[in-house]
């Protein structure tokens, strides 16, 4: 364990399940959808813990349901989609537990919660922001909503003092002029700067928990390198839990302290993130990984994919989700019955019958 | 396995997930999958039921645009002013508990200070209807003489009168007009949009995909005919009609005239697709396949916007029926001794007329039936269609 | 936007001479003229007119020039305000349009009015609580609405007014206050007397409107910045009508612009089966009557209004939507 793991806990806060209470723990999530074609089952059973300060990344591919999950989570799933089953306990201090899944997605509860305890930076900056409103006017909307975060006692924010703190903000996230920022429109603004100003909008009312949806997919690979290196200061800075979602193992490499590997709406795999690239267990992160191109890779030889493609939504294998695609699967097993996430080594998980011959009961 | 690894650990928080399951896809899942576009319009199509129900109603106003003198009971053109404003006899289909149609008797009596004839319905006396009946002798589309009729009084005789829909004030059979006025209606309603479509399409196709001179060109045409005022654009040119030509050729200038405003809308939407389709990758991989032009667009182009094509010419042929119907009813579209909805009307416009015979305005009814079908498909084809509705 | 403004007007006169010469090709388009109907008007009712007294009359109208130079004389009164004579009714037309205008304008304002006020917040309405038993019943009645022809609507309830409240709903006074001046009880009769019209002229726009601006609004609750706000923890409806009620409204302001012309045209059918003396009346008969500079006139003034309205449509289309603007 080196000392870069450690890098973000206080003194006597040891690393992992032991002794930590999670600050989001999700348990058998389930989302499905309903349409007239028949049910996609989007989230098929997910579970993970995130802690205090901690930085989850959760990767997969396109329809794997990441980000109906992240959805989920803040109660944001819209018909014909619905939260079937499952918890979702959120700790916003020792003493409290609320689950979730169990708020009305239009309560007070709810929308208390969101952008004050847990906020969500979309995809697509560029459509995220409505377009006939300045940027600054939907930050300083969402600041005087939550003005308690700021003011936990006192009077209401005025408009002049949550303008103040927007620029603030974005000076934080290195908006360049940021006074004169605020009265921009998103679509005046670049890729890099937009994706700025949306983590500035979420960070906005000190959340414990941010939810970064693909954050680095719309941008390039030297705004990339920035806005991560920006997130990276930022929780460190505001002791913000993160959970990042991302289909580029790359990305994950730079961020995140724990991974979770998604493939049509169930986990594959799960640990740190060093022991998921140096000791992938499951045959699809194994895959995925050796399908990355690199430096040290042999020329000329032709790239690993991984055979097969994604199943139709309507058409789920039987059995363990990945076995059609899988060079190691057991026949007579692994297309009839479906893995549980089992331990397998001090902190990995993984839902293989590799593994274990855990079968998930109904 | 070892025994060791089968027990679950109980570590952190996690031990729960032993309990969720993922269950195998149906067959009917299965299906879903493996069915093409068209069917899966069919089944979306087929799924609003209100759609279909229209459907069938207009498959049965379109039967009755085939052959309008099958379902007719008296000649449509037959006039005695001694009927005149004959009320609905209402049809009762059983008698006792027996299966006897029949229709309650009109009787006739002079009124002694304005010596017109008054008509009442007398429930005691019955005229006996019967199906299939011969009548009064027609032509099927104007080819083959016939004498069948759907419905008529069963002595055949025309002592027996049905009025289904009474008489207006020169004694013609209602229903029998409604008939004919359908089929006119109806008729001028599809050949306008079709022509809207052609034109709307071909021109719109040409400015949108050749692009240069043609294109410059039909968009301020079509910029100058949108900014015209429609309505009275089109009193004017009706107006303009002479009023001694025949009703067919009246029937085809209003087709024509109704069209030519219409075309505008579906042009601008083909043209604005055409451009947007033009710099798509599937285009330009056709292209470099070795596609030839026309196979590029009848092949590859049209086909992503048929289906909105289709649902917009059917949303469009309600605008034309209730266009056609008032231009008529104000007297300047189709004329008498053509029938159409419009010129049925045309007799309810007088208040003190309408009071005394309100089925006159029937026909407004079916005016309002045919377009919400019409729309109600339209919609349900248009919903159906397009994949990204949802 | 002021630039683009500009732009637009400049092309006013432009399409206004397009527009004229289509307008007289058009009044002109029947066979024969104003003289040939009126002779046959003439003859029916058993008088007529000898070949010496048919030129003469045909020189005082001026219709023996030939056609541009007829349409040149017209156009240069026109431009110089006067809208020539009407030939049926031998006064001036501004006068016969002038007298009937206000009244059109003001049964277009009610009827606008009662079209906005009612469809925008039912469509919105029907697009937040879709699939519920008031979306259904408010799509059924949309349907309806939108199927019934102006006059349709207006024969109906004028028979249930005759013929079970015994009311004449003709006209827009009572008998007592057709002629008399403008007077507060003037003005309050009128009142009574115009919400029929204005209803029924507004119906079909309201059935249109609702159910654009319900299509609009769930096209734009779908999009992700409506996410993006209720991840921000707003309220439902601060955040559906800050939002997507904003942006769907865009697209119908810039059609507000076309309803003022639209409303007097459709104004026409209903104003002539309900008998209000507005303009539409006034069109037809000219347009039967071959009153060729009545109706000329009153086409090349809705022509006019028809521009008017869509520069009113895109200008206010620009200054409502930012990304509109600053693109220009």
């Amino acid at each position: 364990m080196t000392s870069k793991q450690f890098g973000d806990l206080a003194p006597g806060e040891v690393y992992g399940s032991q002794g930590l209470t999670p600050l989001l723990s999700v348990r058998g999530l389930r989302v499905s959808f309903f349409v007239d074609e028949g049910i996609v089952r989007a989230v098929d059973g997910l579970s993970f813990d995130v802690f205090p300060g901690q930085v989850l990344g959760i990767v997969g591919e396109s329809g794997c349901g990441k980000s109906v999950a992240m959805r989920a989570v803040l109660q944001l799933v819209e018909p014909p989609g619905r939260i079937v089953s499952g918890q979702i306990l959120f700790r916003p201090d020792p003493s409290r537990v609320i689950d979730l899944a169990g708020l009305a997605p239009r309560g007070a509860s709810m929308r208390a919660i969101r952008g004050a305890e847990i906020a969500l930076i979309p995809q697509e900056p560029m459509a995220a922001f409505s377009p006939v409103h300045s940027v600054g006017d939907q930050i300083v909307e969402a600041i005087r909503l939550h003005w308690r975060q700021w003011r936990p006692d006192g009077p209401p924010l005025t408009r002049g003092e949550a303008r103040q703190i927007t620029a603030e903000l974005f000076r934080d996230v290195g908006i360049s002029m940021p006074e004169q920022r605020l009265d921009a429109y998103s679509w005046q603004l670049s890729g890099g700067l937009r994706q700025r100003a949306m983590i500035a909008m979420a960070l906005s009312c000190k959340p414990r928990l941010l939810i970064a949806d693909e954050p680095t997919t719309a941008i390039d690979v030297t705004t990339q390198a920035q806005v991560l290196n920006l997130l990276r200061d930022l929780q460190r800075k505001y002791r913000t839990a993160v959970i990042f979602i991302t289909h580029d193992l790359g990305v994950i490499a730079q961020i995140a302290r724990e991974v979770v590997v998604m493939y049509l709406g169930r986990v594959m795999e799960q640990g740190p993130v060093d022991d998921i690239f140096h000791a992938a267990k499951h045959p699809y992160t194994r895959a995925l990984l050796r399908s990355i191109p690199g430096l040290q890779v042999t020329p000329r030889v032709p790239l690993p994919i991984i055979s097969g493609s994604l199943p139709h939504p309507f058409n789920r294998p039987r059995g363990c989700p990945f076995h059609p695609r899988c060079s190691e699967a057991i026949r007579g097993e692994c297309d009839e019955r479906v893995p549980a996430l089992q331990p397998v080594g001090e902190r990995q998980r993984v839902s293989c019958f590799l593994y274990h011959d855990v079968e998930a009961m109904s | 396995m070892d025994e060791a690894a089968r027990q679950p650990e109980r570590r952190g928080a996690l031990a729960a997930d032993v309990v969720d399951v993922a269950a195998p896809p149906s067959a009917a899942e299965e299906r879903v999958s493996l069915a093409s576009n068209w069917t899966l319009v069919w089944w979306r199509f087929r799924r609003h039921r209100l759609a279909m129900a229209s459907a069938v109603v207009l498959l049965g106003l379109y039967a009755v645009v085939l052959c309008p003198d099958f379902f007719s009971t008296q000649d449509p053109e037959f006039t005695e002013a001694r009927l005149a404003f004959i009320p609905v006899q209402r049809p009762r289909i059983l008698e006792g508990v027996g299966w006897s149609p029949w229709v309650p008797a009109v009787v006739g009596k002079r009124n002694p200070t304005t010596l017109r004839m008054e008509w009442q319905v007398d429930p005691a006396q019955k005229v006996r209807v019967r199906l299939f009946v011969r009548g009064y002798p027609y032509r099927i589309l104007g080819l083959f003489p016939w004498s069948l009729h759907l419905l008529g009084a069963s002595d055949g005789s025309t002592t027996g009168r049905v009025h289904l829909l009474g008489t207006d004030r020169l004694g013609r059979d209602q229903w029998s007009r409604l008939m004919h006025g359908t089929q006119t209606s109806m008729t001028i309603g599809l050949v306008a949009v079709t022509l809207s479509v052609v034109l709307g399409v071909l021109l719109g196709g040409v400015s949108g995909y050749i692009g240069g001179l043609p294109d410059l060109v039909i968009q301020r045409l079509i910029e100058l005919l949108q900014s015209l005022p429609t309505i009275p654009i089109w009193l004017a040119l009706t107006a303009a009609l002479p009023r001694d030509w025949t009703p067919i050729r009246v029937f085809f200038a209003i087709t024509v005239i109704l069209s030519l405003v219409g075309w505008t809308t579906l042009a601008r939407e083909v043209r604005s697709r055409f451009l947007s389709l033009r710099e798509e990758d599937f285009v330009l991989a056709a292209d470099l396949a070795g596609c030839s032009r026309a196979r590029i667009i009848v092949r590859h182009m049209v086909p992503t916007f048929l289906s909105h094509i289709i649902a917009t010419s059917t949303l469009a042929i309600p605008a034309m029926i209730i266009n056609e119907t008032s231009l008529s009813f104000l007297g300047l579209g189709i004329r008498p001794p053509a029938i159409s909805w419009g010129v049925l009307l045309q007799e309810a416009q007088n208040i003190q007329t309408l009071a005394l015979a309100p089925w006159l305005l029937i026909p407004g009814l079916v005016v309002i039936l045919s377009v919400l079908a019409f729309n109600l498909v339209g919609d349900g084809l248009r919903d159906a269609a397009d994949p990204y509705s949802h | 936007m002021t630039r683009y403004a500009l732009r637009r007007l400049v092309l006013l006169p432009v399409l206004l001479f397009v527009f004229s010469v289509a307008v007289f090709a058009i009044v002109q388009a029947p066979p024969g003229d104003f003289l040939t109907s009126y002779m046959a008007t003439l003859a029916s009712s058993g008088s007529s007119v000898t070949a010496e007294q048919f030129e003469a009359l045909r020189r005082d109208y001026g219709l023996d020039q030939p056609l541009h130079v007829q349409y040149w004389k017209w156009m240069a009164n026109v431009l110089q305000g006067n809208l020539g004579l009407s030939l049926e009714y031998q006064r001036p037309n501004t006068e016969l349009i002038g007298e009937r205008l206000v009244l059109t304008v003001i049964l277009a304002v009610f009827s606008f009015a009662f079209t906005w006020l009612v469809a925008i917040p039912i469509g919105i309405y029907s697009a937040t609580h879709q699939r519920s038993v008031v979306d259904y019943v408010i799509t059924v009645l949309n349907y309806v609405g939108v199927a019934t022809p102006n006059f349709m609507l207006a024969l109906i309830l004028m028979w249930v007014a005759y013929a079970y409240l015994g009311i004449g709903v003709t006209g827009l006074f009572s008998p007592e206050f057709v002629d008399a001046p403008w007077s507060l009880a003037r003005v309050l009769n009128l009142l009574a007397h115009i919400w029929l019209p204005a209803v029924v002229l507004g119906v079909a726009g309201t059935a249109r409107l609702t159910r654009v601006m319900r299509a609009n609004l769930l096209d734009e609750l779908n999009k992700p910045y409506v996410v993006t706000a209720r991840a921000k923890g707003l309220t439902e409806w601060r955040l559906v009508l800050r939002y997507p009620v904003r942006l769907a409204l865009n697209p119908l302001v810039s059609t507000i612009g076309w309803y003022l012309p639209a409303l007097f045209s459709g104004s026409l059918i209903v104003a002539t089966v309900m008998n209000i003396p507005n303009i539409g009346p006034l069109l037809l008969r000219a347009l039967v009557n071959q009153d060729m500079y009545l109706a000329g006139s009153i086409l090349l003034i809705y022509c006019f209004l028809a521009i008017i309205g869509t520069l009113i449509s895109d200008v206010l289309l620009a200054w409502l939507d930012p990304r509109i603007r600053m693109e220009n």
